[in-house]
């Protein structure tokens, strides 16, 4: 009983604070200046989102055939190396590899496009190979015994039961990929970049923050966008969150 | 029919080339079940997967059915052969249904014929489909997944079975249980199956023969009876264990050891006339009473007979235990320690008294399966090789 009371106590404290905040926001303008920079936050969102959706895609459309060929058994040596690049080059900072591809393409959105891509490209890559390569034995060994054919196999098989895995990867990647969206701003691509990097130069945090809450939310919904296709895409019997 | 012909599989390791599998000849006939017995590393799972080339031999070669599959496409061979792996392997994205249906689908049936042929499995391996089709891998037991497996390999009824220590991976009381279901099935279905095994219990049980394998060599390949009763040589004889005699009472039916010669008394008949019956037949402690259908009602001891008069129908006492006609002798065995007798009536399929089985008998039946000297018969043996 006493928790139960102090918890009501606690929700009741929050609720009046909740209260208090939207009256001092309210009296003290701040809802007003954001509501400034309402247009701006639109155009530069859809821009920002078109970032992530050119690279995200991109990266995708490689990443995938990438882990399913390096996974193959005949590429088994090679795999174990070019995976350990691969795992080099995720430890790299993303400005470092913007600053790197706006020194060989310029600014603006091409290099942009480009640098977010190869950030992206890694940890899908390496979940699509580690997601195949994780399939068991056994597993493959009754898919061959019973007659599939390698094409069948990996269709039919290795990539259903890899797809949680390979759907974990495009979902870290993405939500990454929105958080740093950002950063293309400074090579010139626009995005809500804009307003946090211009806020910061300014000293004015509500410009700040009408860029980092927008960016904050969309993350969030890209991420509970790709579950939501994971749980509705991956086959019931592997699916932890269906089982 | 599995035939295999020189079969040799060399794998080349950093210690050097090992031999895992040596010119390994042998012939399963159709509708038969071969068990591949033998310690690890000794080829039998090598030899077993060169015939769906799971594993590619060296040379040699392996006919089915009388043709030589060397020059068959590889997925042809294997969609023609049912497959069942200890490790299950059922695919885990799929439900039950999809499962079994796979190889019908690789081979191109159509919806209605594959999904008749699902339910069909399922009522064959005691499974409910309308419970069972429709759900995943994971939400089955141990025992009721590697049903499944057999299901999945007889889907597209492939003439030829290969199953890697199918059962190996059960618990001992369900595995016991599934033998039994798979081998009520394989009267019906008559496949000729290949079956690796490294547990002698279930190479006696469920082989018609068995091949133990040796180091990569084919040691003995017999019928399970002559292999307990004449092994070839040490190895197979240590391997076997030293109460090989004992597991050959699991193989023997009572009908082949039964004497239908028995003594029986009817409830009219007098205690005189039983025990004069008694001597008759020289029988030391009982004879039987038996009604009209010669159905069994009870025992008259000889003590009862000879100090009292009277008619049976008033001192039958109770018959310790009967047998019938196809229980194995393990199981009379069992009987008569528990009973403290040397004999036990036979019943037949209608429950009439059809004989007896008596220690005796059963002794003198396994004993004069066994070679006069067993290093004579290693040498006869070894000279018809040569």
């Amino acid at each position: 009983m006493p928790i139960q009371s102090l918890k009501g106590v606690l929700r009741l404290l929050l609720l009046a604070a909740i209260f208090f905040a939207g009256v001092w926001s309210q009296s003290s303008g701040v809802i007003d200046d954001f509501i400034f920079y309402l247009p701006d936050v639109q155009y530069l969102a859809v821009q920002h989102l078109w970032l992530t959706a050119m690279s995200g895609g991109l990266a995708i459309l490689v990443a995938i055939p990438l882990g399913v060929v390096l996974s193959r058994p005949s590429m088994a040596r090679a795999a174990e190396s070019l995976m350990q690049v691969l795992n080099v080059g995720t430890t790299i900072p993303t400005l470092a590899v913007l600053a790197l591809s706006m020194s060989f393409l310029g600014i603006g959105v091409v290099p942009a496009v480009f640098g977010l891509f190869v950030a992206t490209l890694l940890p899908i890559a390496r979940n699509t190979y580690a997601g195949l390569k994780g399939v068991s034995p056994a597993l493959m060994e009754a898919a061959a015994g019973i007659g599939m054919s390698p094409t069948q196999r990996l269709l039919k098989v290795e990539l259903p039961n890899a797809l949680y895995v390979i759907f974990a990867g495009i979902r870290t990647a993405l939500t990454i990929n929105v958080g740093t969206v950002p950063l293309a701003f400074l090579i010139g691509a626009g995005g809500l970049g804009e307003l946090i990097f211009t806020g910061i130069a300014l000293y004015d945090p509500v410009m700040m923050l009408s860029g980092a809450i927008p960016t904050a939310m969309l993350a969030i919904v890209v991420d509970a966008l790709i579950a939501l296709t994971a749980f509705l895409i991956v086959p019931r019997g592997v699916n932890p969150s269906r089982a | 029919m599995i035939q295999l012909d020189n079969l040799t599989k060399v794998f080349d390791t950093p210690k050097g080339a090992v031999t895992a599998a040596d010119n390994i000849s042998m012939e399963v006939p159709a509708g038969e079940i071969c068990i591949l017995l033998g310690p690890s590393g000794c080829g039998k799972t090598t030899t077993l997967k060169m015939i769906n080339r799971i594993i590619r031999p060296s040379s040699g070669r392996v006919f089915i059915n009388g043709e030589d599959t060397t020059d068959l496409d590889t997925q042809t061979l294997r969609r023609n052969i049912g497959y069942v792996i200890q490790q299950i392997g059922l695919f885990p994205n799929m439900t039950i249904e999809e499962n079994i249906s796979v190889v019908p689908r690789l081979l191109g049936w159509d919806k209605t014929k594959y999904r008749e042929r699902a339910r069909e499995l399922m009522d064959m391996i005691a499974l409910d489909p309308d419970a069972f089709l429709k759900r995943y891998p994971s939400e089955l037991s141990g025992g009721q997944q590697q049903r499944i497996g057999v299901a999945r390999a007889l889907a597209a009824d492939p003439p030829v079975m290969l199953m890697d220590e199918p059962f190996g991976a059960i618990d001992p009381i369900n595995r016991a249980v599934i033998q039994d279901e798979f081998l009520k099935m394989q009267e019906a279905l008559q496949k000729t199956i290949m079956f690796v095994s490294h547990d002698i219990d279930e190479a006696i049980k469920m082989g018609d023969k068995v091949a133990v394998f040796r180091e990569g060599k084919l040691v003995q390949y017999s019928t399970p009876d002559d292999l307990l009763a004449a092994p070839r040589n040490a190895f197979v004889e240590s391997f076997l264990g030293e109460d090989r005699t004992l597991k050959r009472l699991n193989l023997v039916r009572v009908r082949d050891v039964v004497s239908d010669e028995i003594g029986t008394v009817s409830p009219g008949d007098t205690l005189e006339t039983a025990l004069a019956r008694i001597d008759d037949f020289g029988y030391q402690n009982a004879i039987m009473v038996v009604n009209d259908k010669r159905q069994p009602l009870g025992l008259i001891t000889r003590a009862l007979a000879r100090t009292t008069r009277g008619y049976c129908r008033d001192h039958v006492q109770k018959v310790p235990a009967t047998v019938s006609l196809d229980d194995d002798l393990r199981k009379v065995a069992s009987q008569m320690f528990a009973q403290d007798t040397t004999w036990l009536p036979c019943l037949d399929d209608q429950g009439r008294v059809c004989g007896q089985i008596t220690q005796r008998a059963m002794t003198h039946y396994l004993g004069s399966r066994f070679r006069p000297s067993s290093s004579d018969a290693r040498q006869s043996d070894a000279a018809t090789e040569e």
